[in-house]
C-alpha cells in the first residue's frame, strides 16, 4: 500500500436516497455517511436491498441522492452526470458493447475523452496485458467466457485511470473457481494500479478476503465500518454479528463491566470473561456471542451442557450442533484432521468450554 | 445386413423425403401464386402491344427500349426519355425523403416506446396500430382535408396573419412527402421498437459511466444496436412508398406523376402492356439493387442479436 492513508477519496456526507413519492416511498438510502480512503479495497456489504448498490450507483451518478452531498477529493459530484466524473464502474452483467471487438471496448472510455489514437492503442494494449487478454484483443465479446469478458469490463473501466473504480458485484455470475481466482486477480489489480476500489457484494466471505476496511449495511443504513478483524471480530450489533460467519448467541447476566471487560453469567450458571464496549450498564438479560471456532468440545463438564444435534463435515472441519440444556442452540467448529473422526457422535452429553477471550458482550 | 451406418442414411433418406411431401402443398401454392403472375409480366414484356389494349403474340423488344428511350417519329433516332427519366428520379427522390422523414420521426418515437414501463409500452404500441384500422384512402383524404388551401394549417396561418395568402401544400410533391410519411410512419416505428425493446439499457448506462455524452451514447451505443430494426423498417418503407399509387394520385393531383401512375397509363389509357410489364420489372430490379446495396453495406458493421 501506498502511504497517503488519511486522505479520502470519497466522501458520503449524510446521503438520502429516496424512490418513489406519497404513501409509496421506500428510503434506500437513511442519512448515510460514510469516508474512502485513498487506495484502499473498501467493501460495502449488505444483503440484497440493504443500500450497497444505490450507494454506489449515486457515487457513478446513475442516480441523484435526494439529499446530502458525495464529495470526490473534497468536490461535491453529487449534481454531476456520470460522463463528467472521474468515476468508472464494472457492472454486474459487464454490459460490454456487444458491437465492439475486445479492444474497442477497452478503448471506448479513453475515445470519449478525446484521446489520441497513439495514446489509446497503447493504454489498450497496456490495460489486455494487465488482464491477460492479448490474445483475444480482436475478438468479439459475445464470443468469449464469463470469466474472460469479467476481465474485459474490468480493463475497460480501469483504462481511462479513473480516481475510484465501482465494482457492482462483479464476480457473483463466476462459478466457485473462478471467483476465487478473479478475487486474487482483484486485489493484485488494485494493488498494481493503485487505484481506490469501492466493491459492492453480499457474500460476507468475499467481502472478508478482499478488503481493507468493510462497511456493513441494512435497511439502507450503515451498521459498521471498519477492517476485516474489526467487522468479524468485534462485531457492532446483533445484525452484524449474524450477517458476518456464523455465531452463536447466548443469553448472559452482564456483571462488573471494567476495563473493556466484564463477567457474563450464562443461563447454565458458568460465569465467563467477555469483552464489552465502553459505557455498558450491567444488566440481567445482554446477548453474548462466540463464534463457533472460539469455542472446544468436551466430553467432561464445561461451561455449557448438552447434547449433540447434528454433525456437519466440512472438509476443512467439522460443524458440530449441539442442542444446549438451556434450550439454547449452539455450534461448535472443530479442525479435522487426517487420521482421527470427529470423536463425537449424535446423542453424545458434550460440554463446551468458552475461552477466555471468545466471548462478547453486544450493544443493544 | 445392413451395416448402421446405411440404416442412419435410408432413415435420413425417409426424413428428407417426408418433409419435401409435407411442405409440397405450400410450395406449390407460393410457386404459383408469386412466380406465375410474375412470370406472365416478364413474358408480357417481351411482346408487341394489341390495338385495345391486351398483347398481340410476336415478339418485340419495343417495350424495353422505351423504358428509358424513346424513338423519333420522323427520323427513328433514339434519344433518352426525358418523361421517364424524370418520374423514375422523382419516385426515388421521394421514396428516399419519405424513408428519412420517417425515420427522423419513427425513431425518437420508439425509443420514448422502449423507454416506458412495460405496461404503458403495450398501450403505446396499441395507438400506433390505430391507422391501420382505417381504409388508406380515408387517410389520405383526412390529410387532403388538412393541408389543402381551405384546410386546417392554412385557416390557422391565415387567423394569426401569418400568411396573407394560402400557402399551395396541396398538389405538390411536399403534399405526396407529408401524405406518404403518414402513412408510412407504423411500419418505420414499429421495427426499430422491436430492436429498441431488445436493447440491454445498461449498455446505456455503461457509455455514460464510460464518459459518452447523451449525443455519443445514442451513436455510438444505441443505434448501431438497434440498427437491424432500422434496416428493416427503412426496406419496409422505401419499397412501397416508391410504388405508392393513392397517396401521390389524391395529394400529388395525378399533375406529378409518379412510378406507379406511369404505370397505371400504360394499362389504362395508353393501352401499351408490354411496356407496363416492362416499368414494372425495372422497378423491381431497382428495389432489389437497392435492397442488396443497402443490406450488404449495413451488414458489415451489424450486429447478430442473440
Amino acid at each position: 500500500m501506498p502511504d497517503k492513508p488519511d486522505r479520502n477519496a470519497i466522501e458520503v456526507v449524510n446521503v438520502s436516497k429516496i424512490f418513489g413519492s406519497g404513501e409509496g416511498q421506500v428510503a434506500a438510502l437513511d442519512k448515510v455517511s460514510v469516508s474512502i480512503r485513498e487506495n484502499e479495497f473498501f467493501t460495502l456489504l449488505g444483503p440484497s436491498g440493504c443500500g450497497k448498490t444505490t450507494l454506489l450507483r449515486l457515487i457513478a451518478g446513475f442516480d441523484f441522492p435526494t439529499a446530502g452531498e458525495i464529495l470526490l477529493y473534497g468536490q461535491d459530484i453529487a449534481p454531476l452526470p456520470p460522463f463528467k466524473r472521474p468515476v468508472n464502474t464494472v457492472f454486474q452483467s459487464y454490459a460490454l458493447f456487444p458491437h465492439m471487438t475486445v479492444a474497442d471496448n477497452i478503448g471506448f472510455g479513453l475515445e470519449m475523452l478525446g484521446k489520441p489514437k497513439a495514446e489509446i492503442k497503447a493504454r489498450v494494449a497496456e490495460m489486455l496485458k494487465l488482464v491477460k487478454m492479448e490474445a483475444l484483443a480482436g475478438r468479439r465479446t459475445a464470443q468469449i467466457s464469463g470469466g474472460q469478458q469479467q476481465r474485459v469490463a474490468l480493463a475497460r473501466a480501469l483504462a481511462p485511470q479513473p480516481k475510484v473504480l465501482l465494482l457492482d458485484e462483479p464476480l457473483s455470475a463466476l462459478d466457485y473457481k473462478l471467483r476465487k481466482e478473479m478475487q486474487i486477480e482483484l486485489k493484485r489489480l488494485q494493488h498494481e494500479t493503485g487505484i481506490t476500489f469501492i466493491f459492492v457484494t453480499h457474500d460476507q466471505e468475499e467481502a472478508l478476503t478482499m478488503s481493507d476496511r468493510i462497511a456493513v449495511m441494512s435497511s439502507g443504513k450503515i451498521l459498521q465500518v471498519g477492517s476485516p478483524w474489526d467487522i468479524y471480530d468485534k462485531p457492532a450489533d446483533r445484525f452484524v454479528a449474524d450477517f458476518i460467519g456464523e455465531t452463536n448467541f447466548l443469553t448472559a447476566a452482564i456483571s462488573s463491566v471494567g476495563n473493556g471487560k466484564a463477567r457474563a453469567t450464562l443461563k447454565s450458571g458458568a460465569t465467563v470473561e467477555a469483552t464489552v464496549a465502553d459505557g455498558f450498564q450491567p444488566k440481567d438479560n445482554a446477548t453474548v456471542v462466540v463464534r463457533p471456532e472460539h469455542a472446544k468440545l468436551t466430553k467432561d463438564k464445561g461451561d455449557l451442557a448438552g447434547t449433540v444435534d447434528n454433525i456437519v463435515y466440512f472438509g476443512t472441519d467439522t460443524h458440530i450442533h449441539v442442542h444446549l440444556d438451556s434450550g439454547e442452540a449452539f455450534t461448535v467448529r472443530q479442525q479435522n484432521s487426517r487420521s482421527a473422526g470427529c470423536g463425537f457422535e449424535r446423542g453424545d452429553k458434550v460440554g463446551i468450554l468458552i475461552g477466555n477471550d471468545a466471548a462478547q458482550v453486544l450493544r443493544d | 445386413m445392413a451395416t448402421a451406418e446405411e440404416v442412419a442414411k435410408a432413415a435420413e433418406r425417409r426424413d428428407v423425403r417426408g418433409r419435401w411431401l409435407l411442405s409440397a402443398p405450400a410450395l406449390l401454392v407460393i410457386l404459383l401464386a408469386a412466380t406465375g403472375p410474375l412470370l406472365i409480366v416478364v413474358v408480357y414484356s417481351f411482346l408487341a402491344p394489341g390495338a385495345y389494349g391486351d398483347v398481340k403474340w410476336q415478339f418485340s423488344s419495343d417495350a424495353w427500349t422505351s423504358v428509358f428511350l424513346e424513338r423519333d417519329i420522323f427520323d427513328d433516332t433514339l434519344s433518352l426519355a426525358a418523361a421517364h427519366v424524370t418520374i423514375f428520379w422523382r419516385s426515388i427522390r421521394l421514396a428516399g425523403v419519405t424513408t428519412l422523414a420517417t425515420l427522423a420521426l419513427g425513431f425518437p418515437t420508439a425509443y420514448f416506446m422502449a423507454t416506458r414501463s412495460e405496461k404503458t409500452r403495450d398501450l403505446w404500441l396499441f395507438l400506433i396500430t390505430i391507422p391501420f384500422w382505417t381504409n388508406l384512402l380515408i387517410r389520405t383524404f383526412a390529410v387532403l382535408q388538412i393541408i389543402r388551401n381551405e384546410g386546417i394549417i392554412n385557416t390557422i396561418l391565415l387567423k394569426l396573419g401569418i400568411v396573407s395568402a394560402p400557402v399551395q401544400i396541396l398538389y405538390t410533391d411536399t403534399a405526396i412527402l407529408i401524405g406518404m410519411a403518414y402513412v408510412y410512419l407504423p411500419l418505420m416505428v414499429l421495427p426499430i421498437y422491436a430492436s429498441m425493446e431488445k436493447l440491454d439499457f445498461r449498455l446505456v448506462e455503461a457509455g455514460y459511466d464510460l464518459y459518452a455524452t447523451r449525443f455519443k451514447v445514442l451513436w455510438k451505443i444505441i443505434f448501431p444496436l438497434v440498427k437491424p430494426g432500422v434496416i428493416a423498417g427503412s426496406i419496409l418503407v422505401f419499397i412501397p412508398a416508391l410504388g405508392a399509387y393513392v397517396t401521390p394520385s389524391i395529394l400529388g393531383g395525378g399533375k406529378n406523376m409518379m412510378l406507379s401512375n406511369l404505370i397505371e397509363l400504360q394499362f389504362g389509357q395508353g393501352r401499351n402492356w408490354p411496356l407496363g410489364s416492362a416499368l414494372s420489372i425495372t422497378v423491381m430490379i431497382i428495389v432489389m439493387v437497392a435492397l442488396l446495396a443497402y443490406v450488404r453495406n449495413a451488414g458489415k458493421s451489424g450486429v447478430r442479436h442473440g
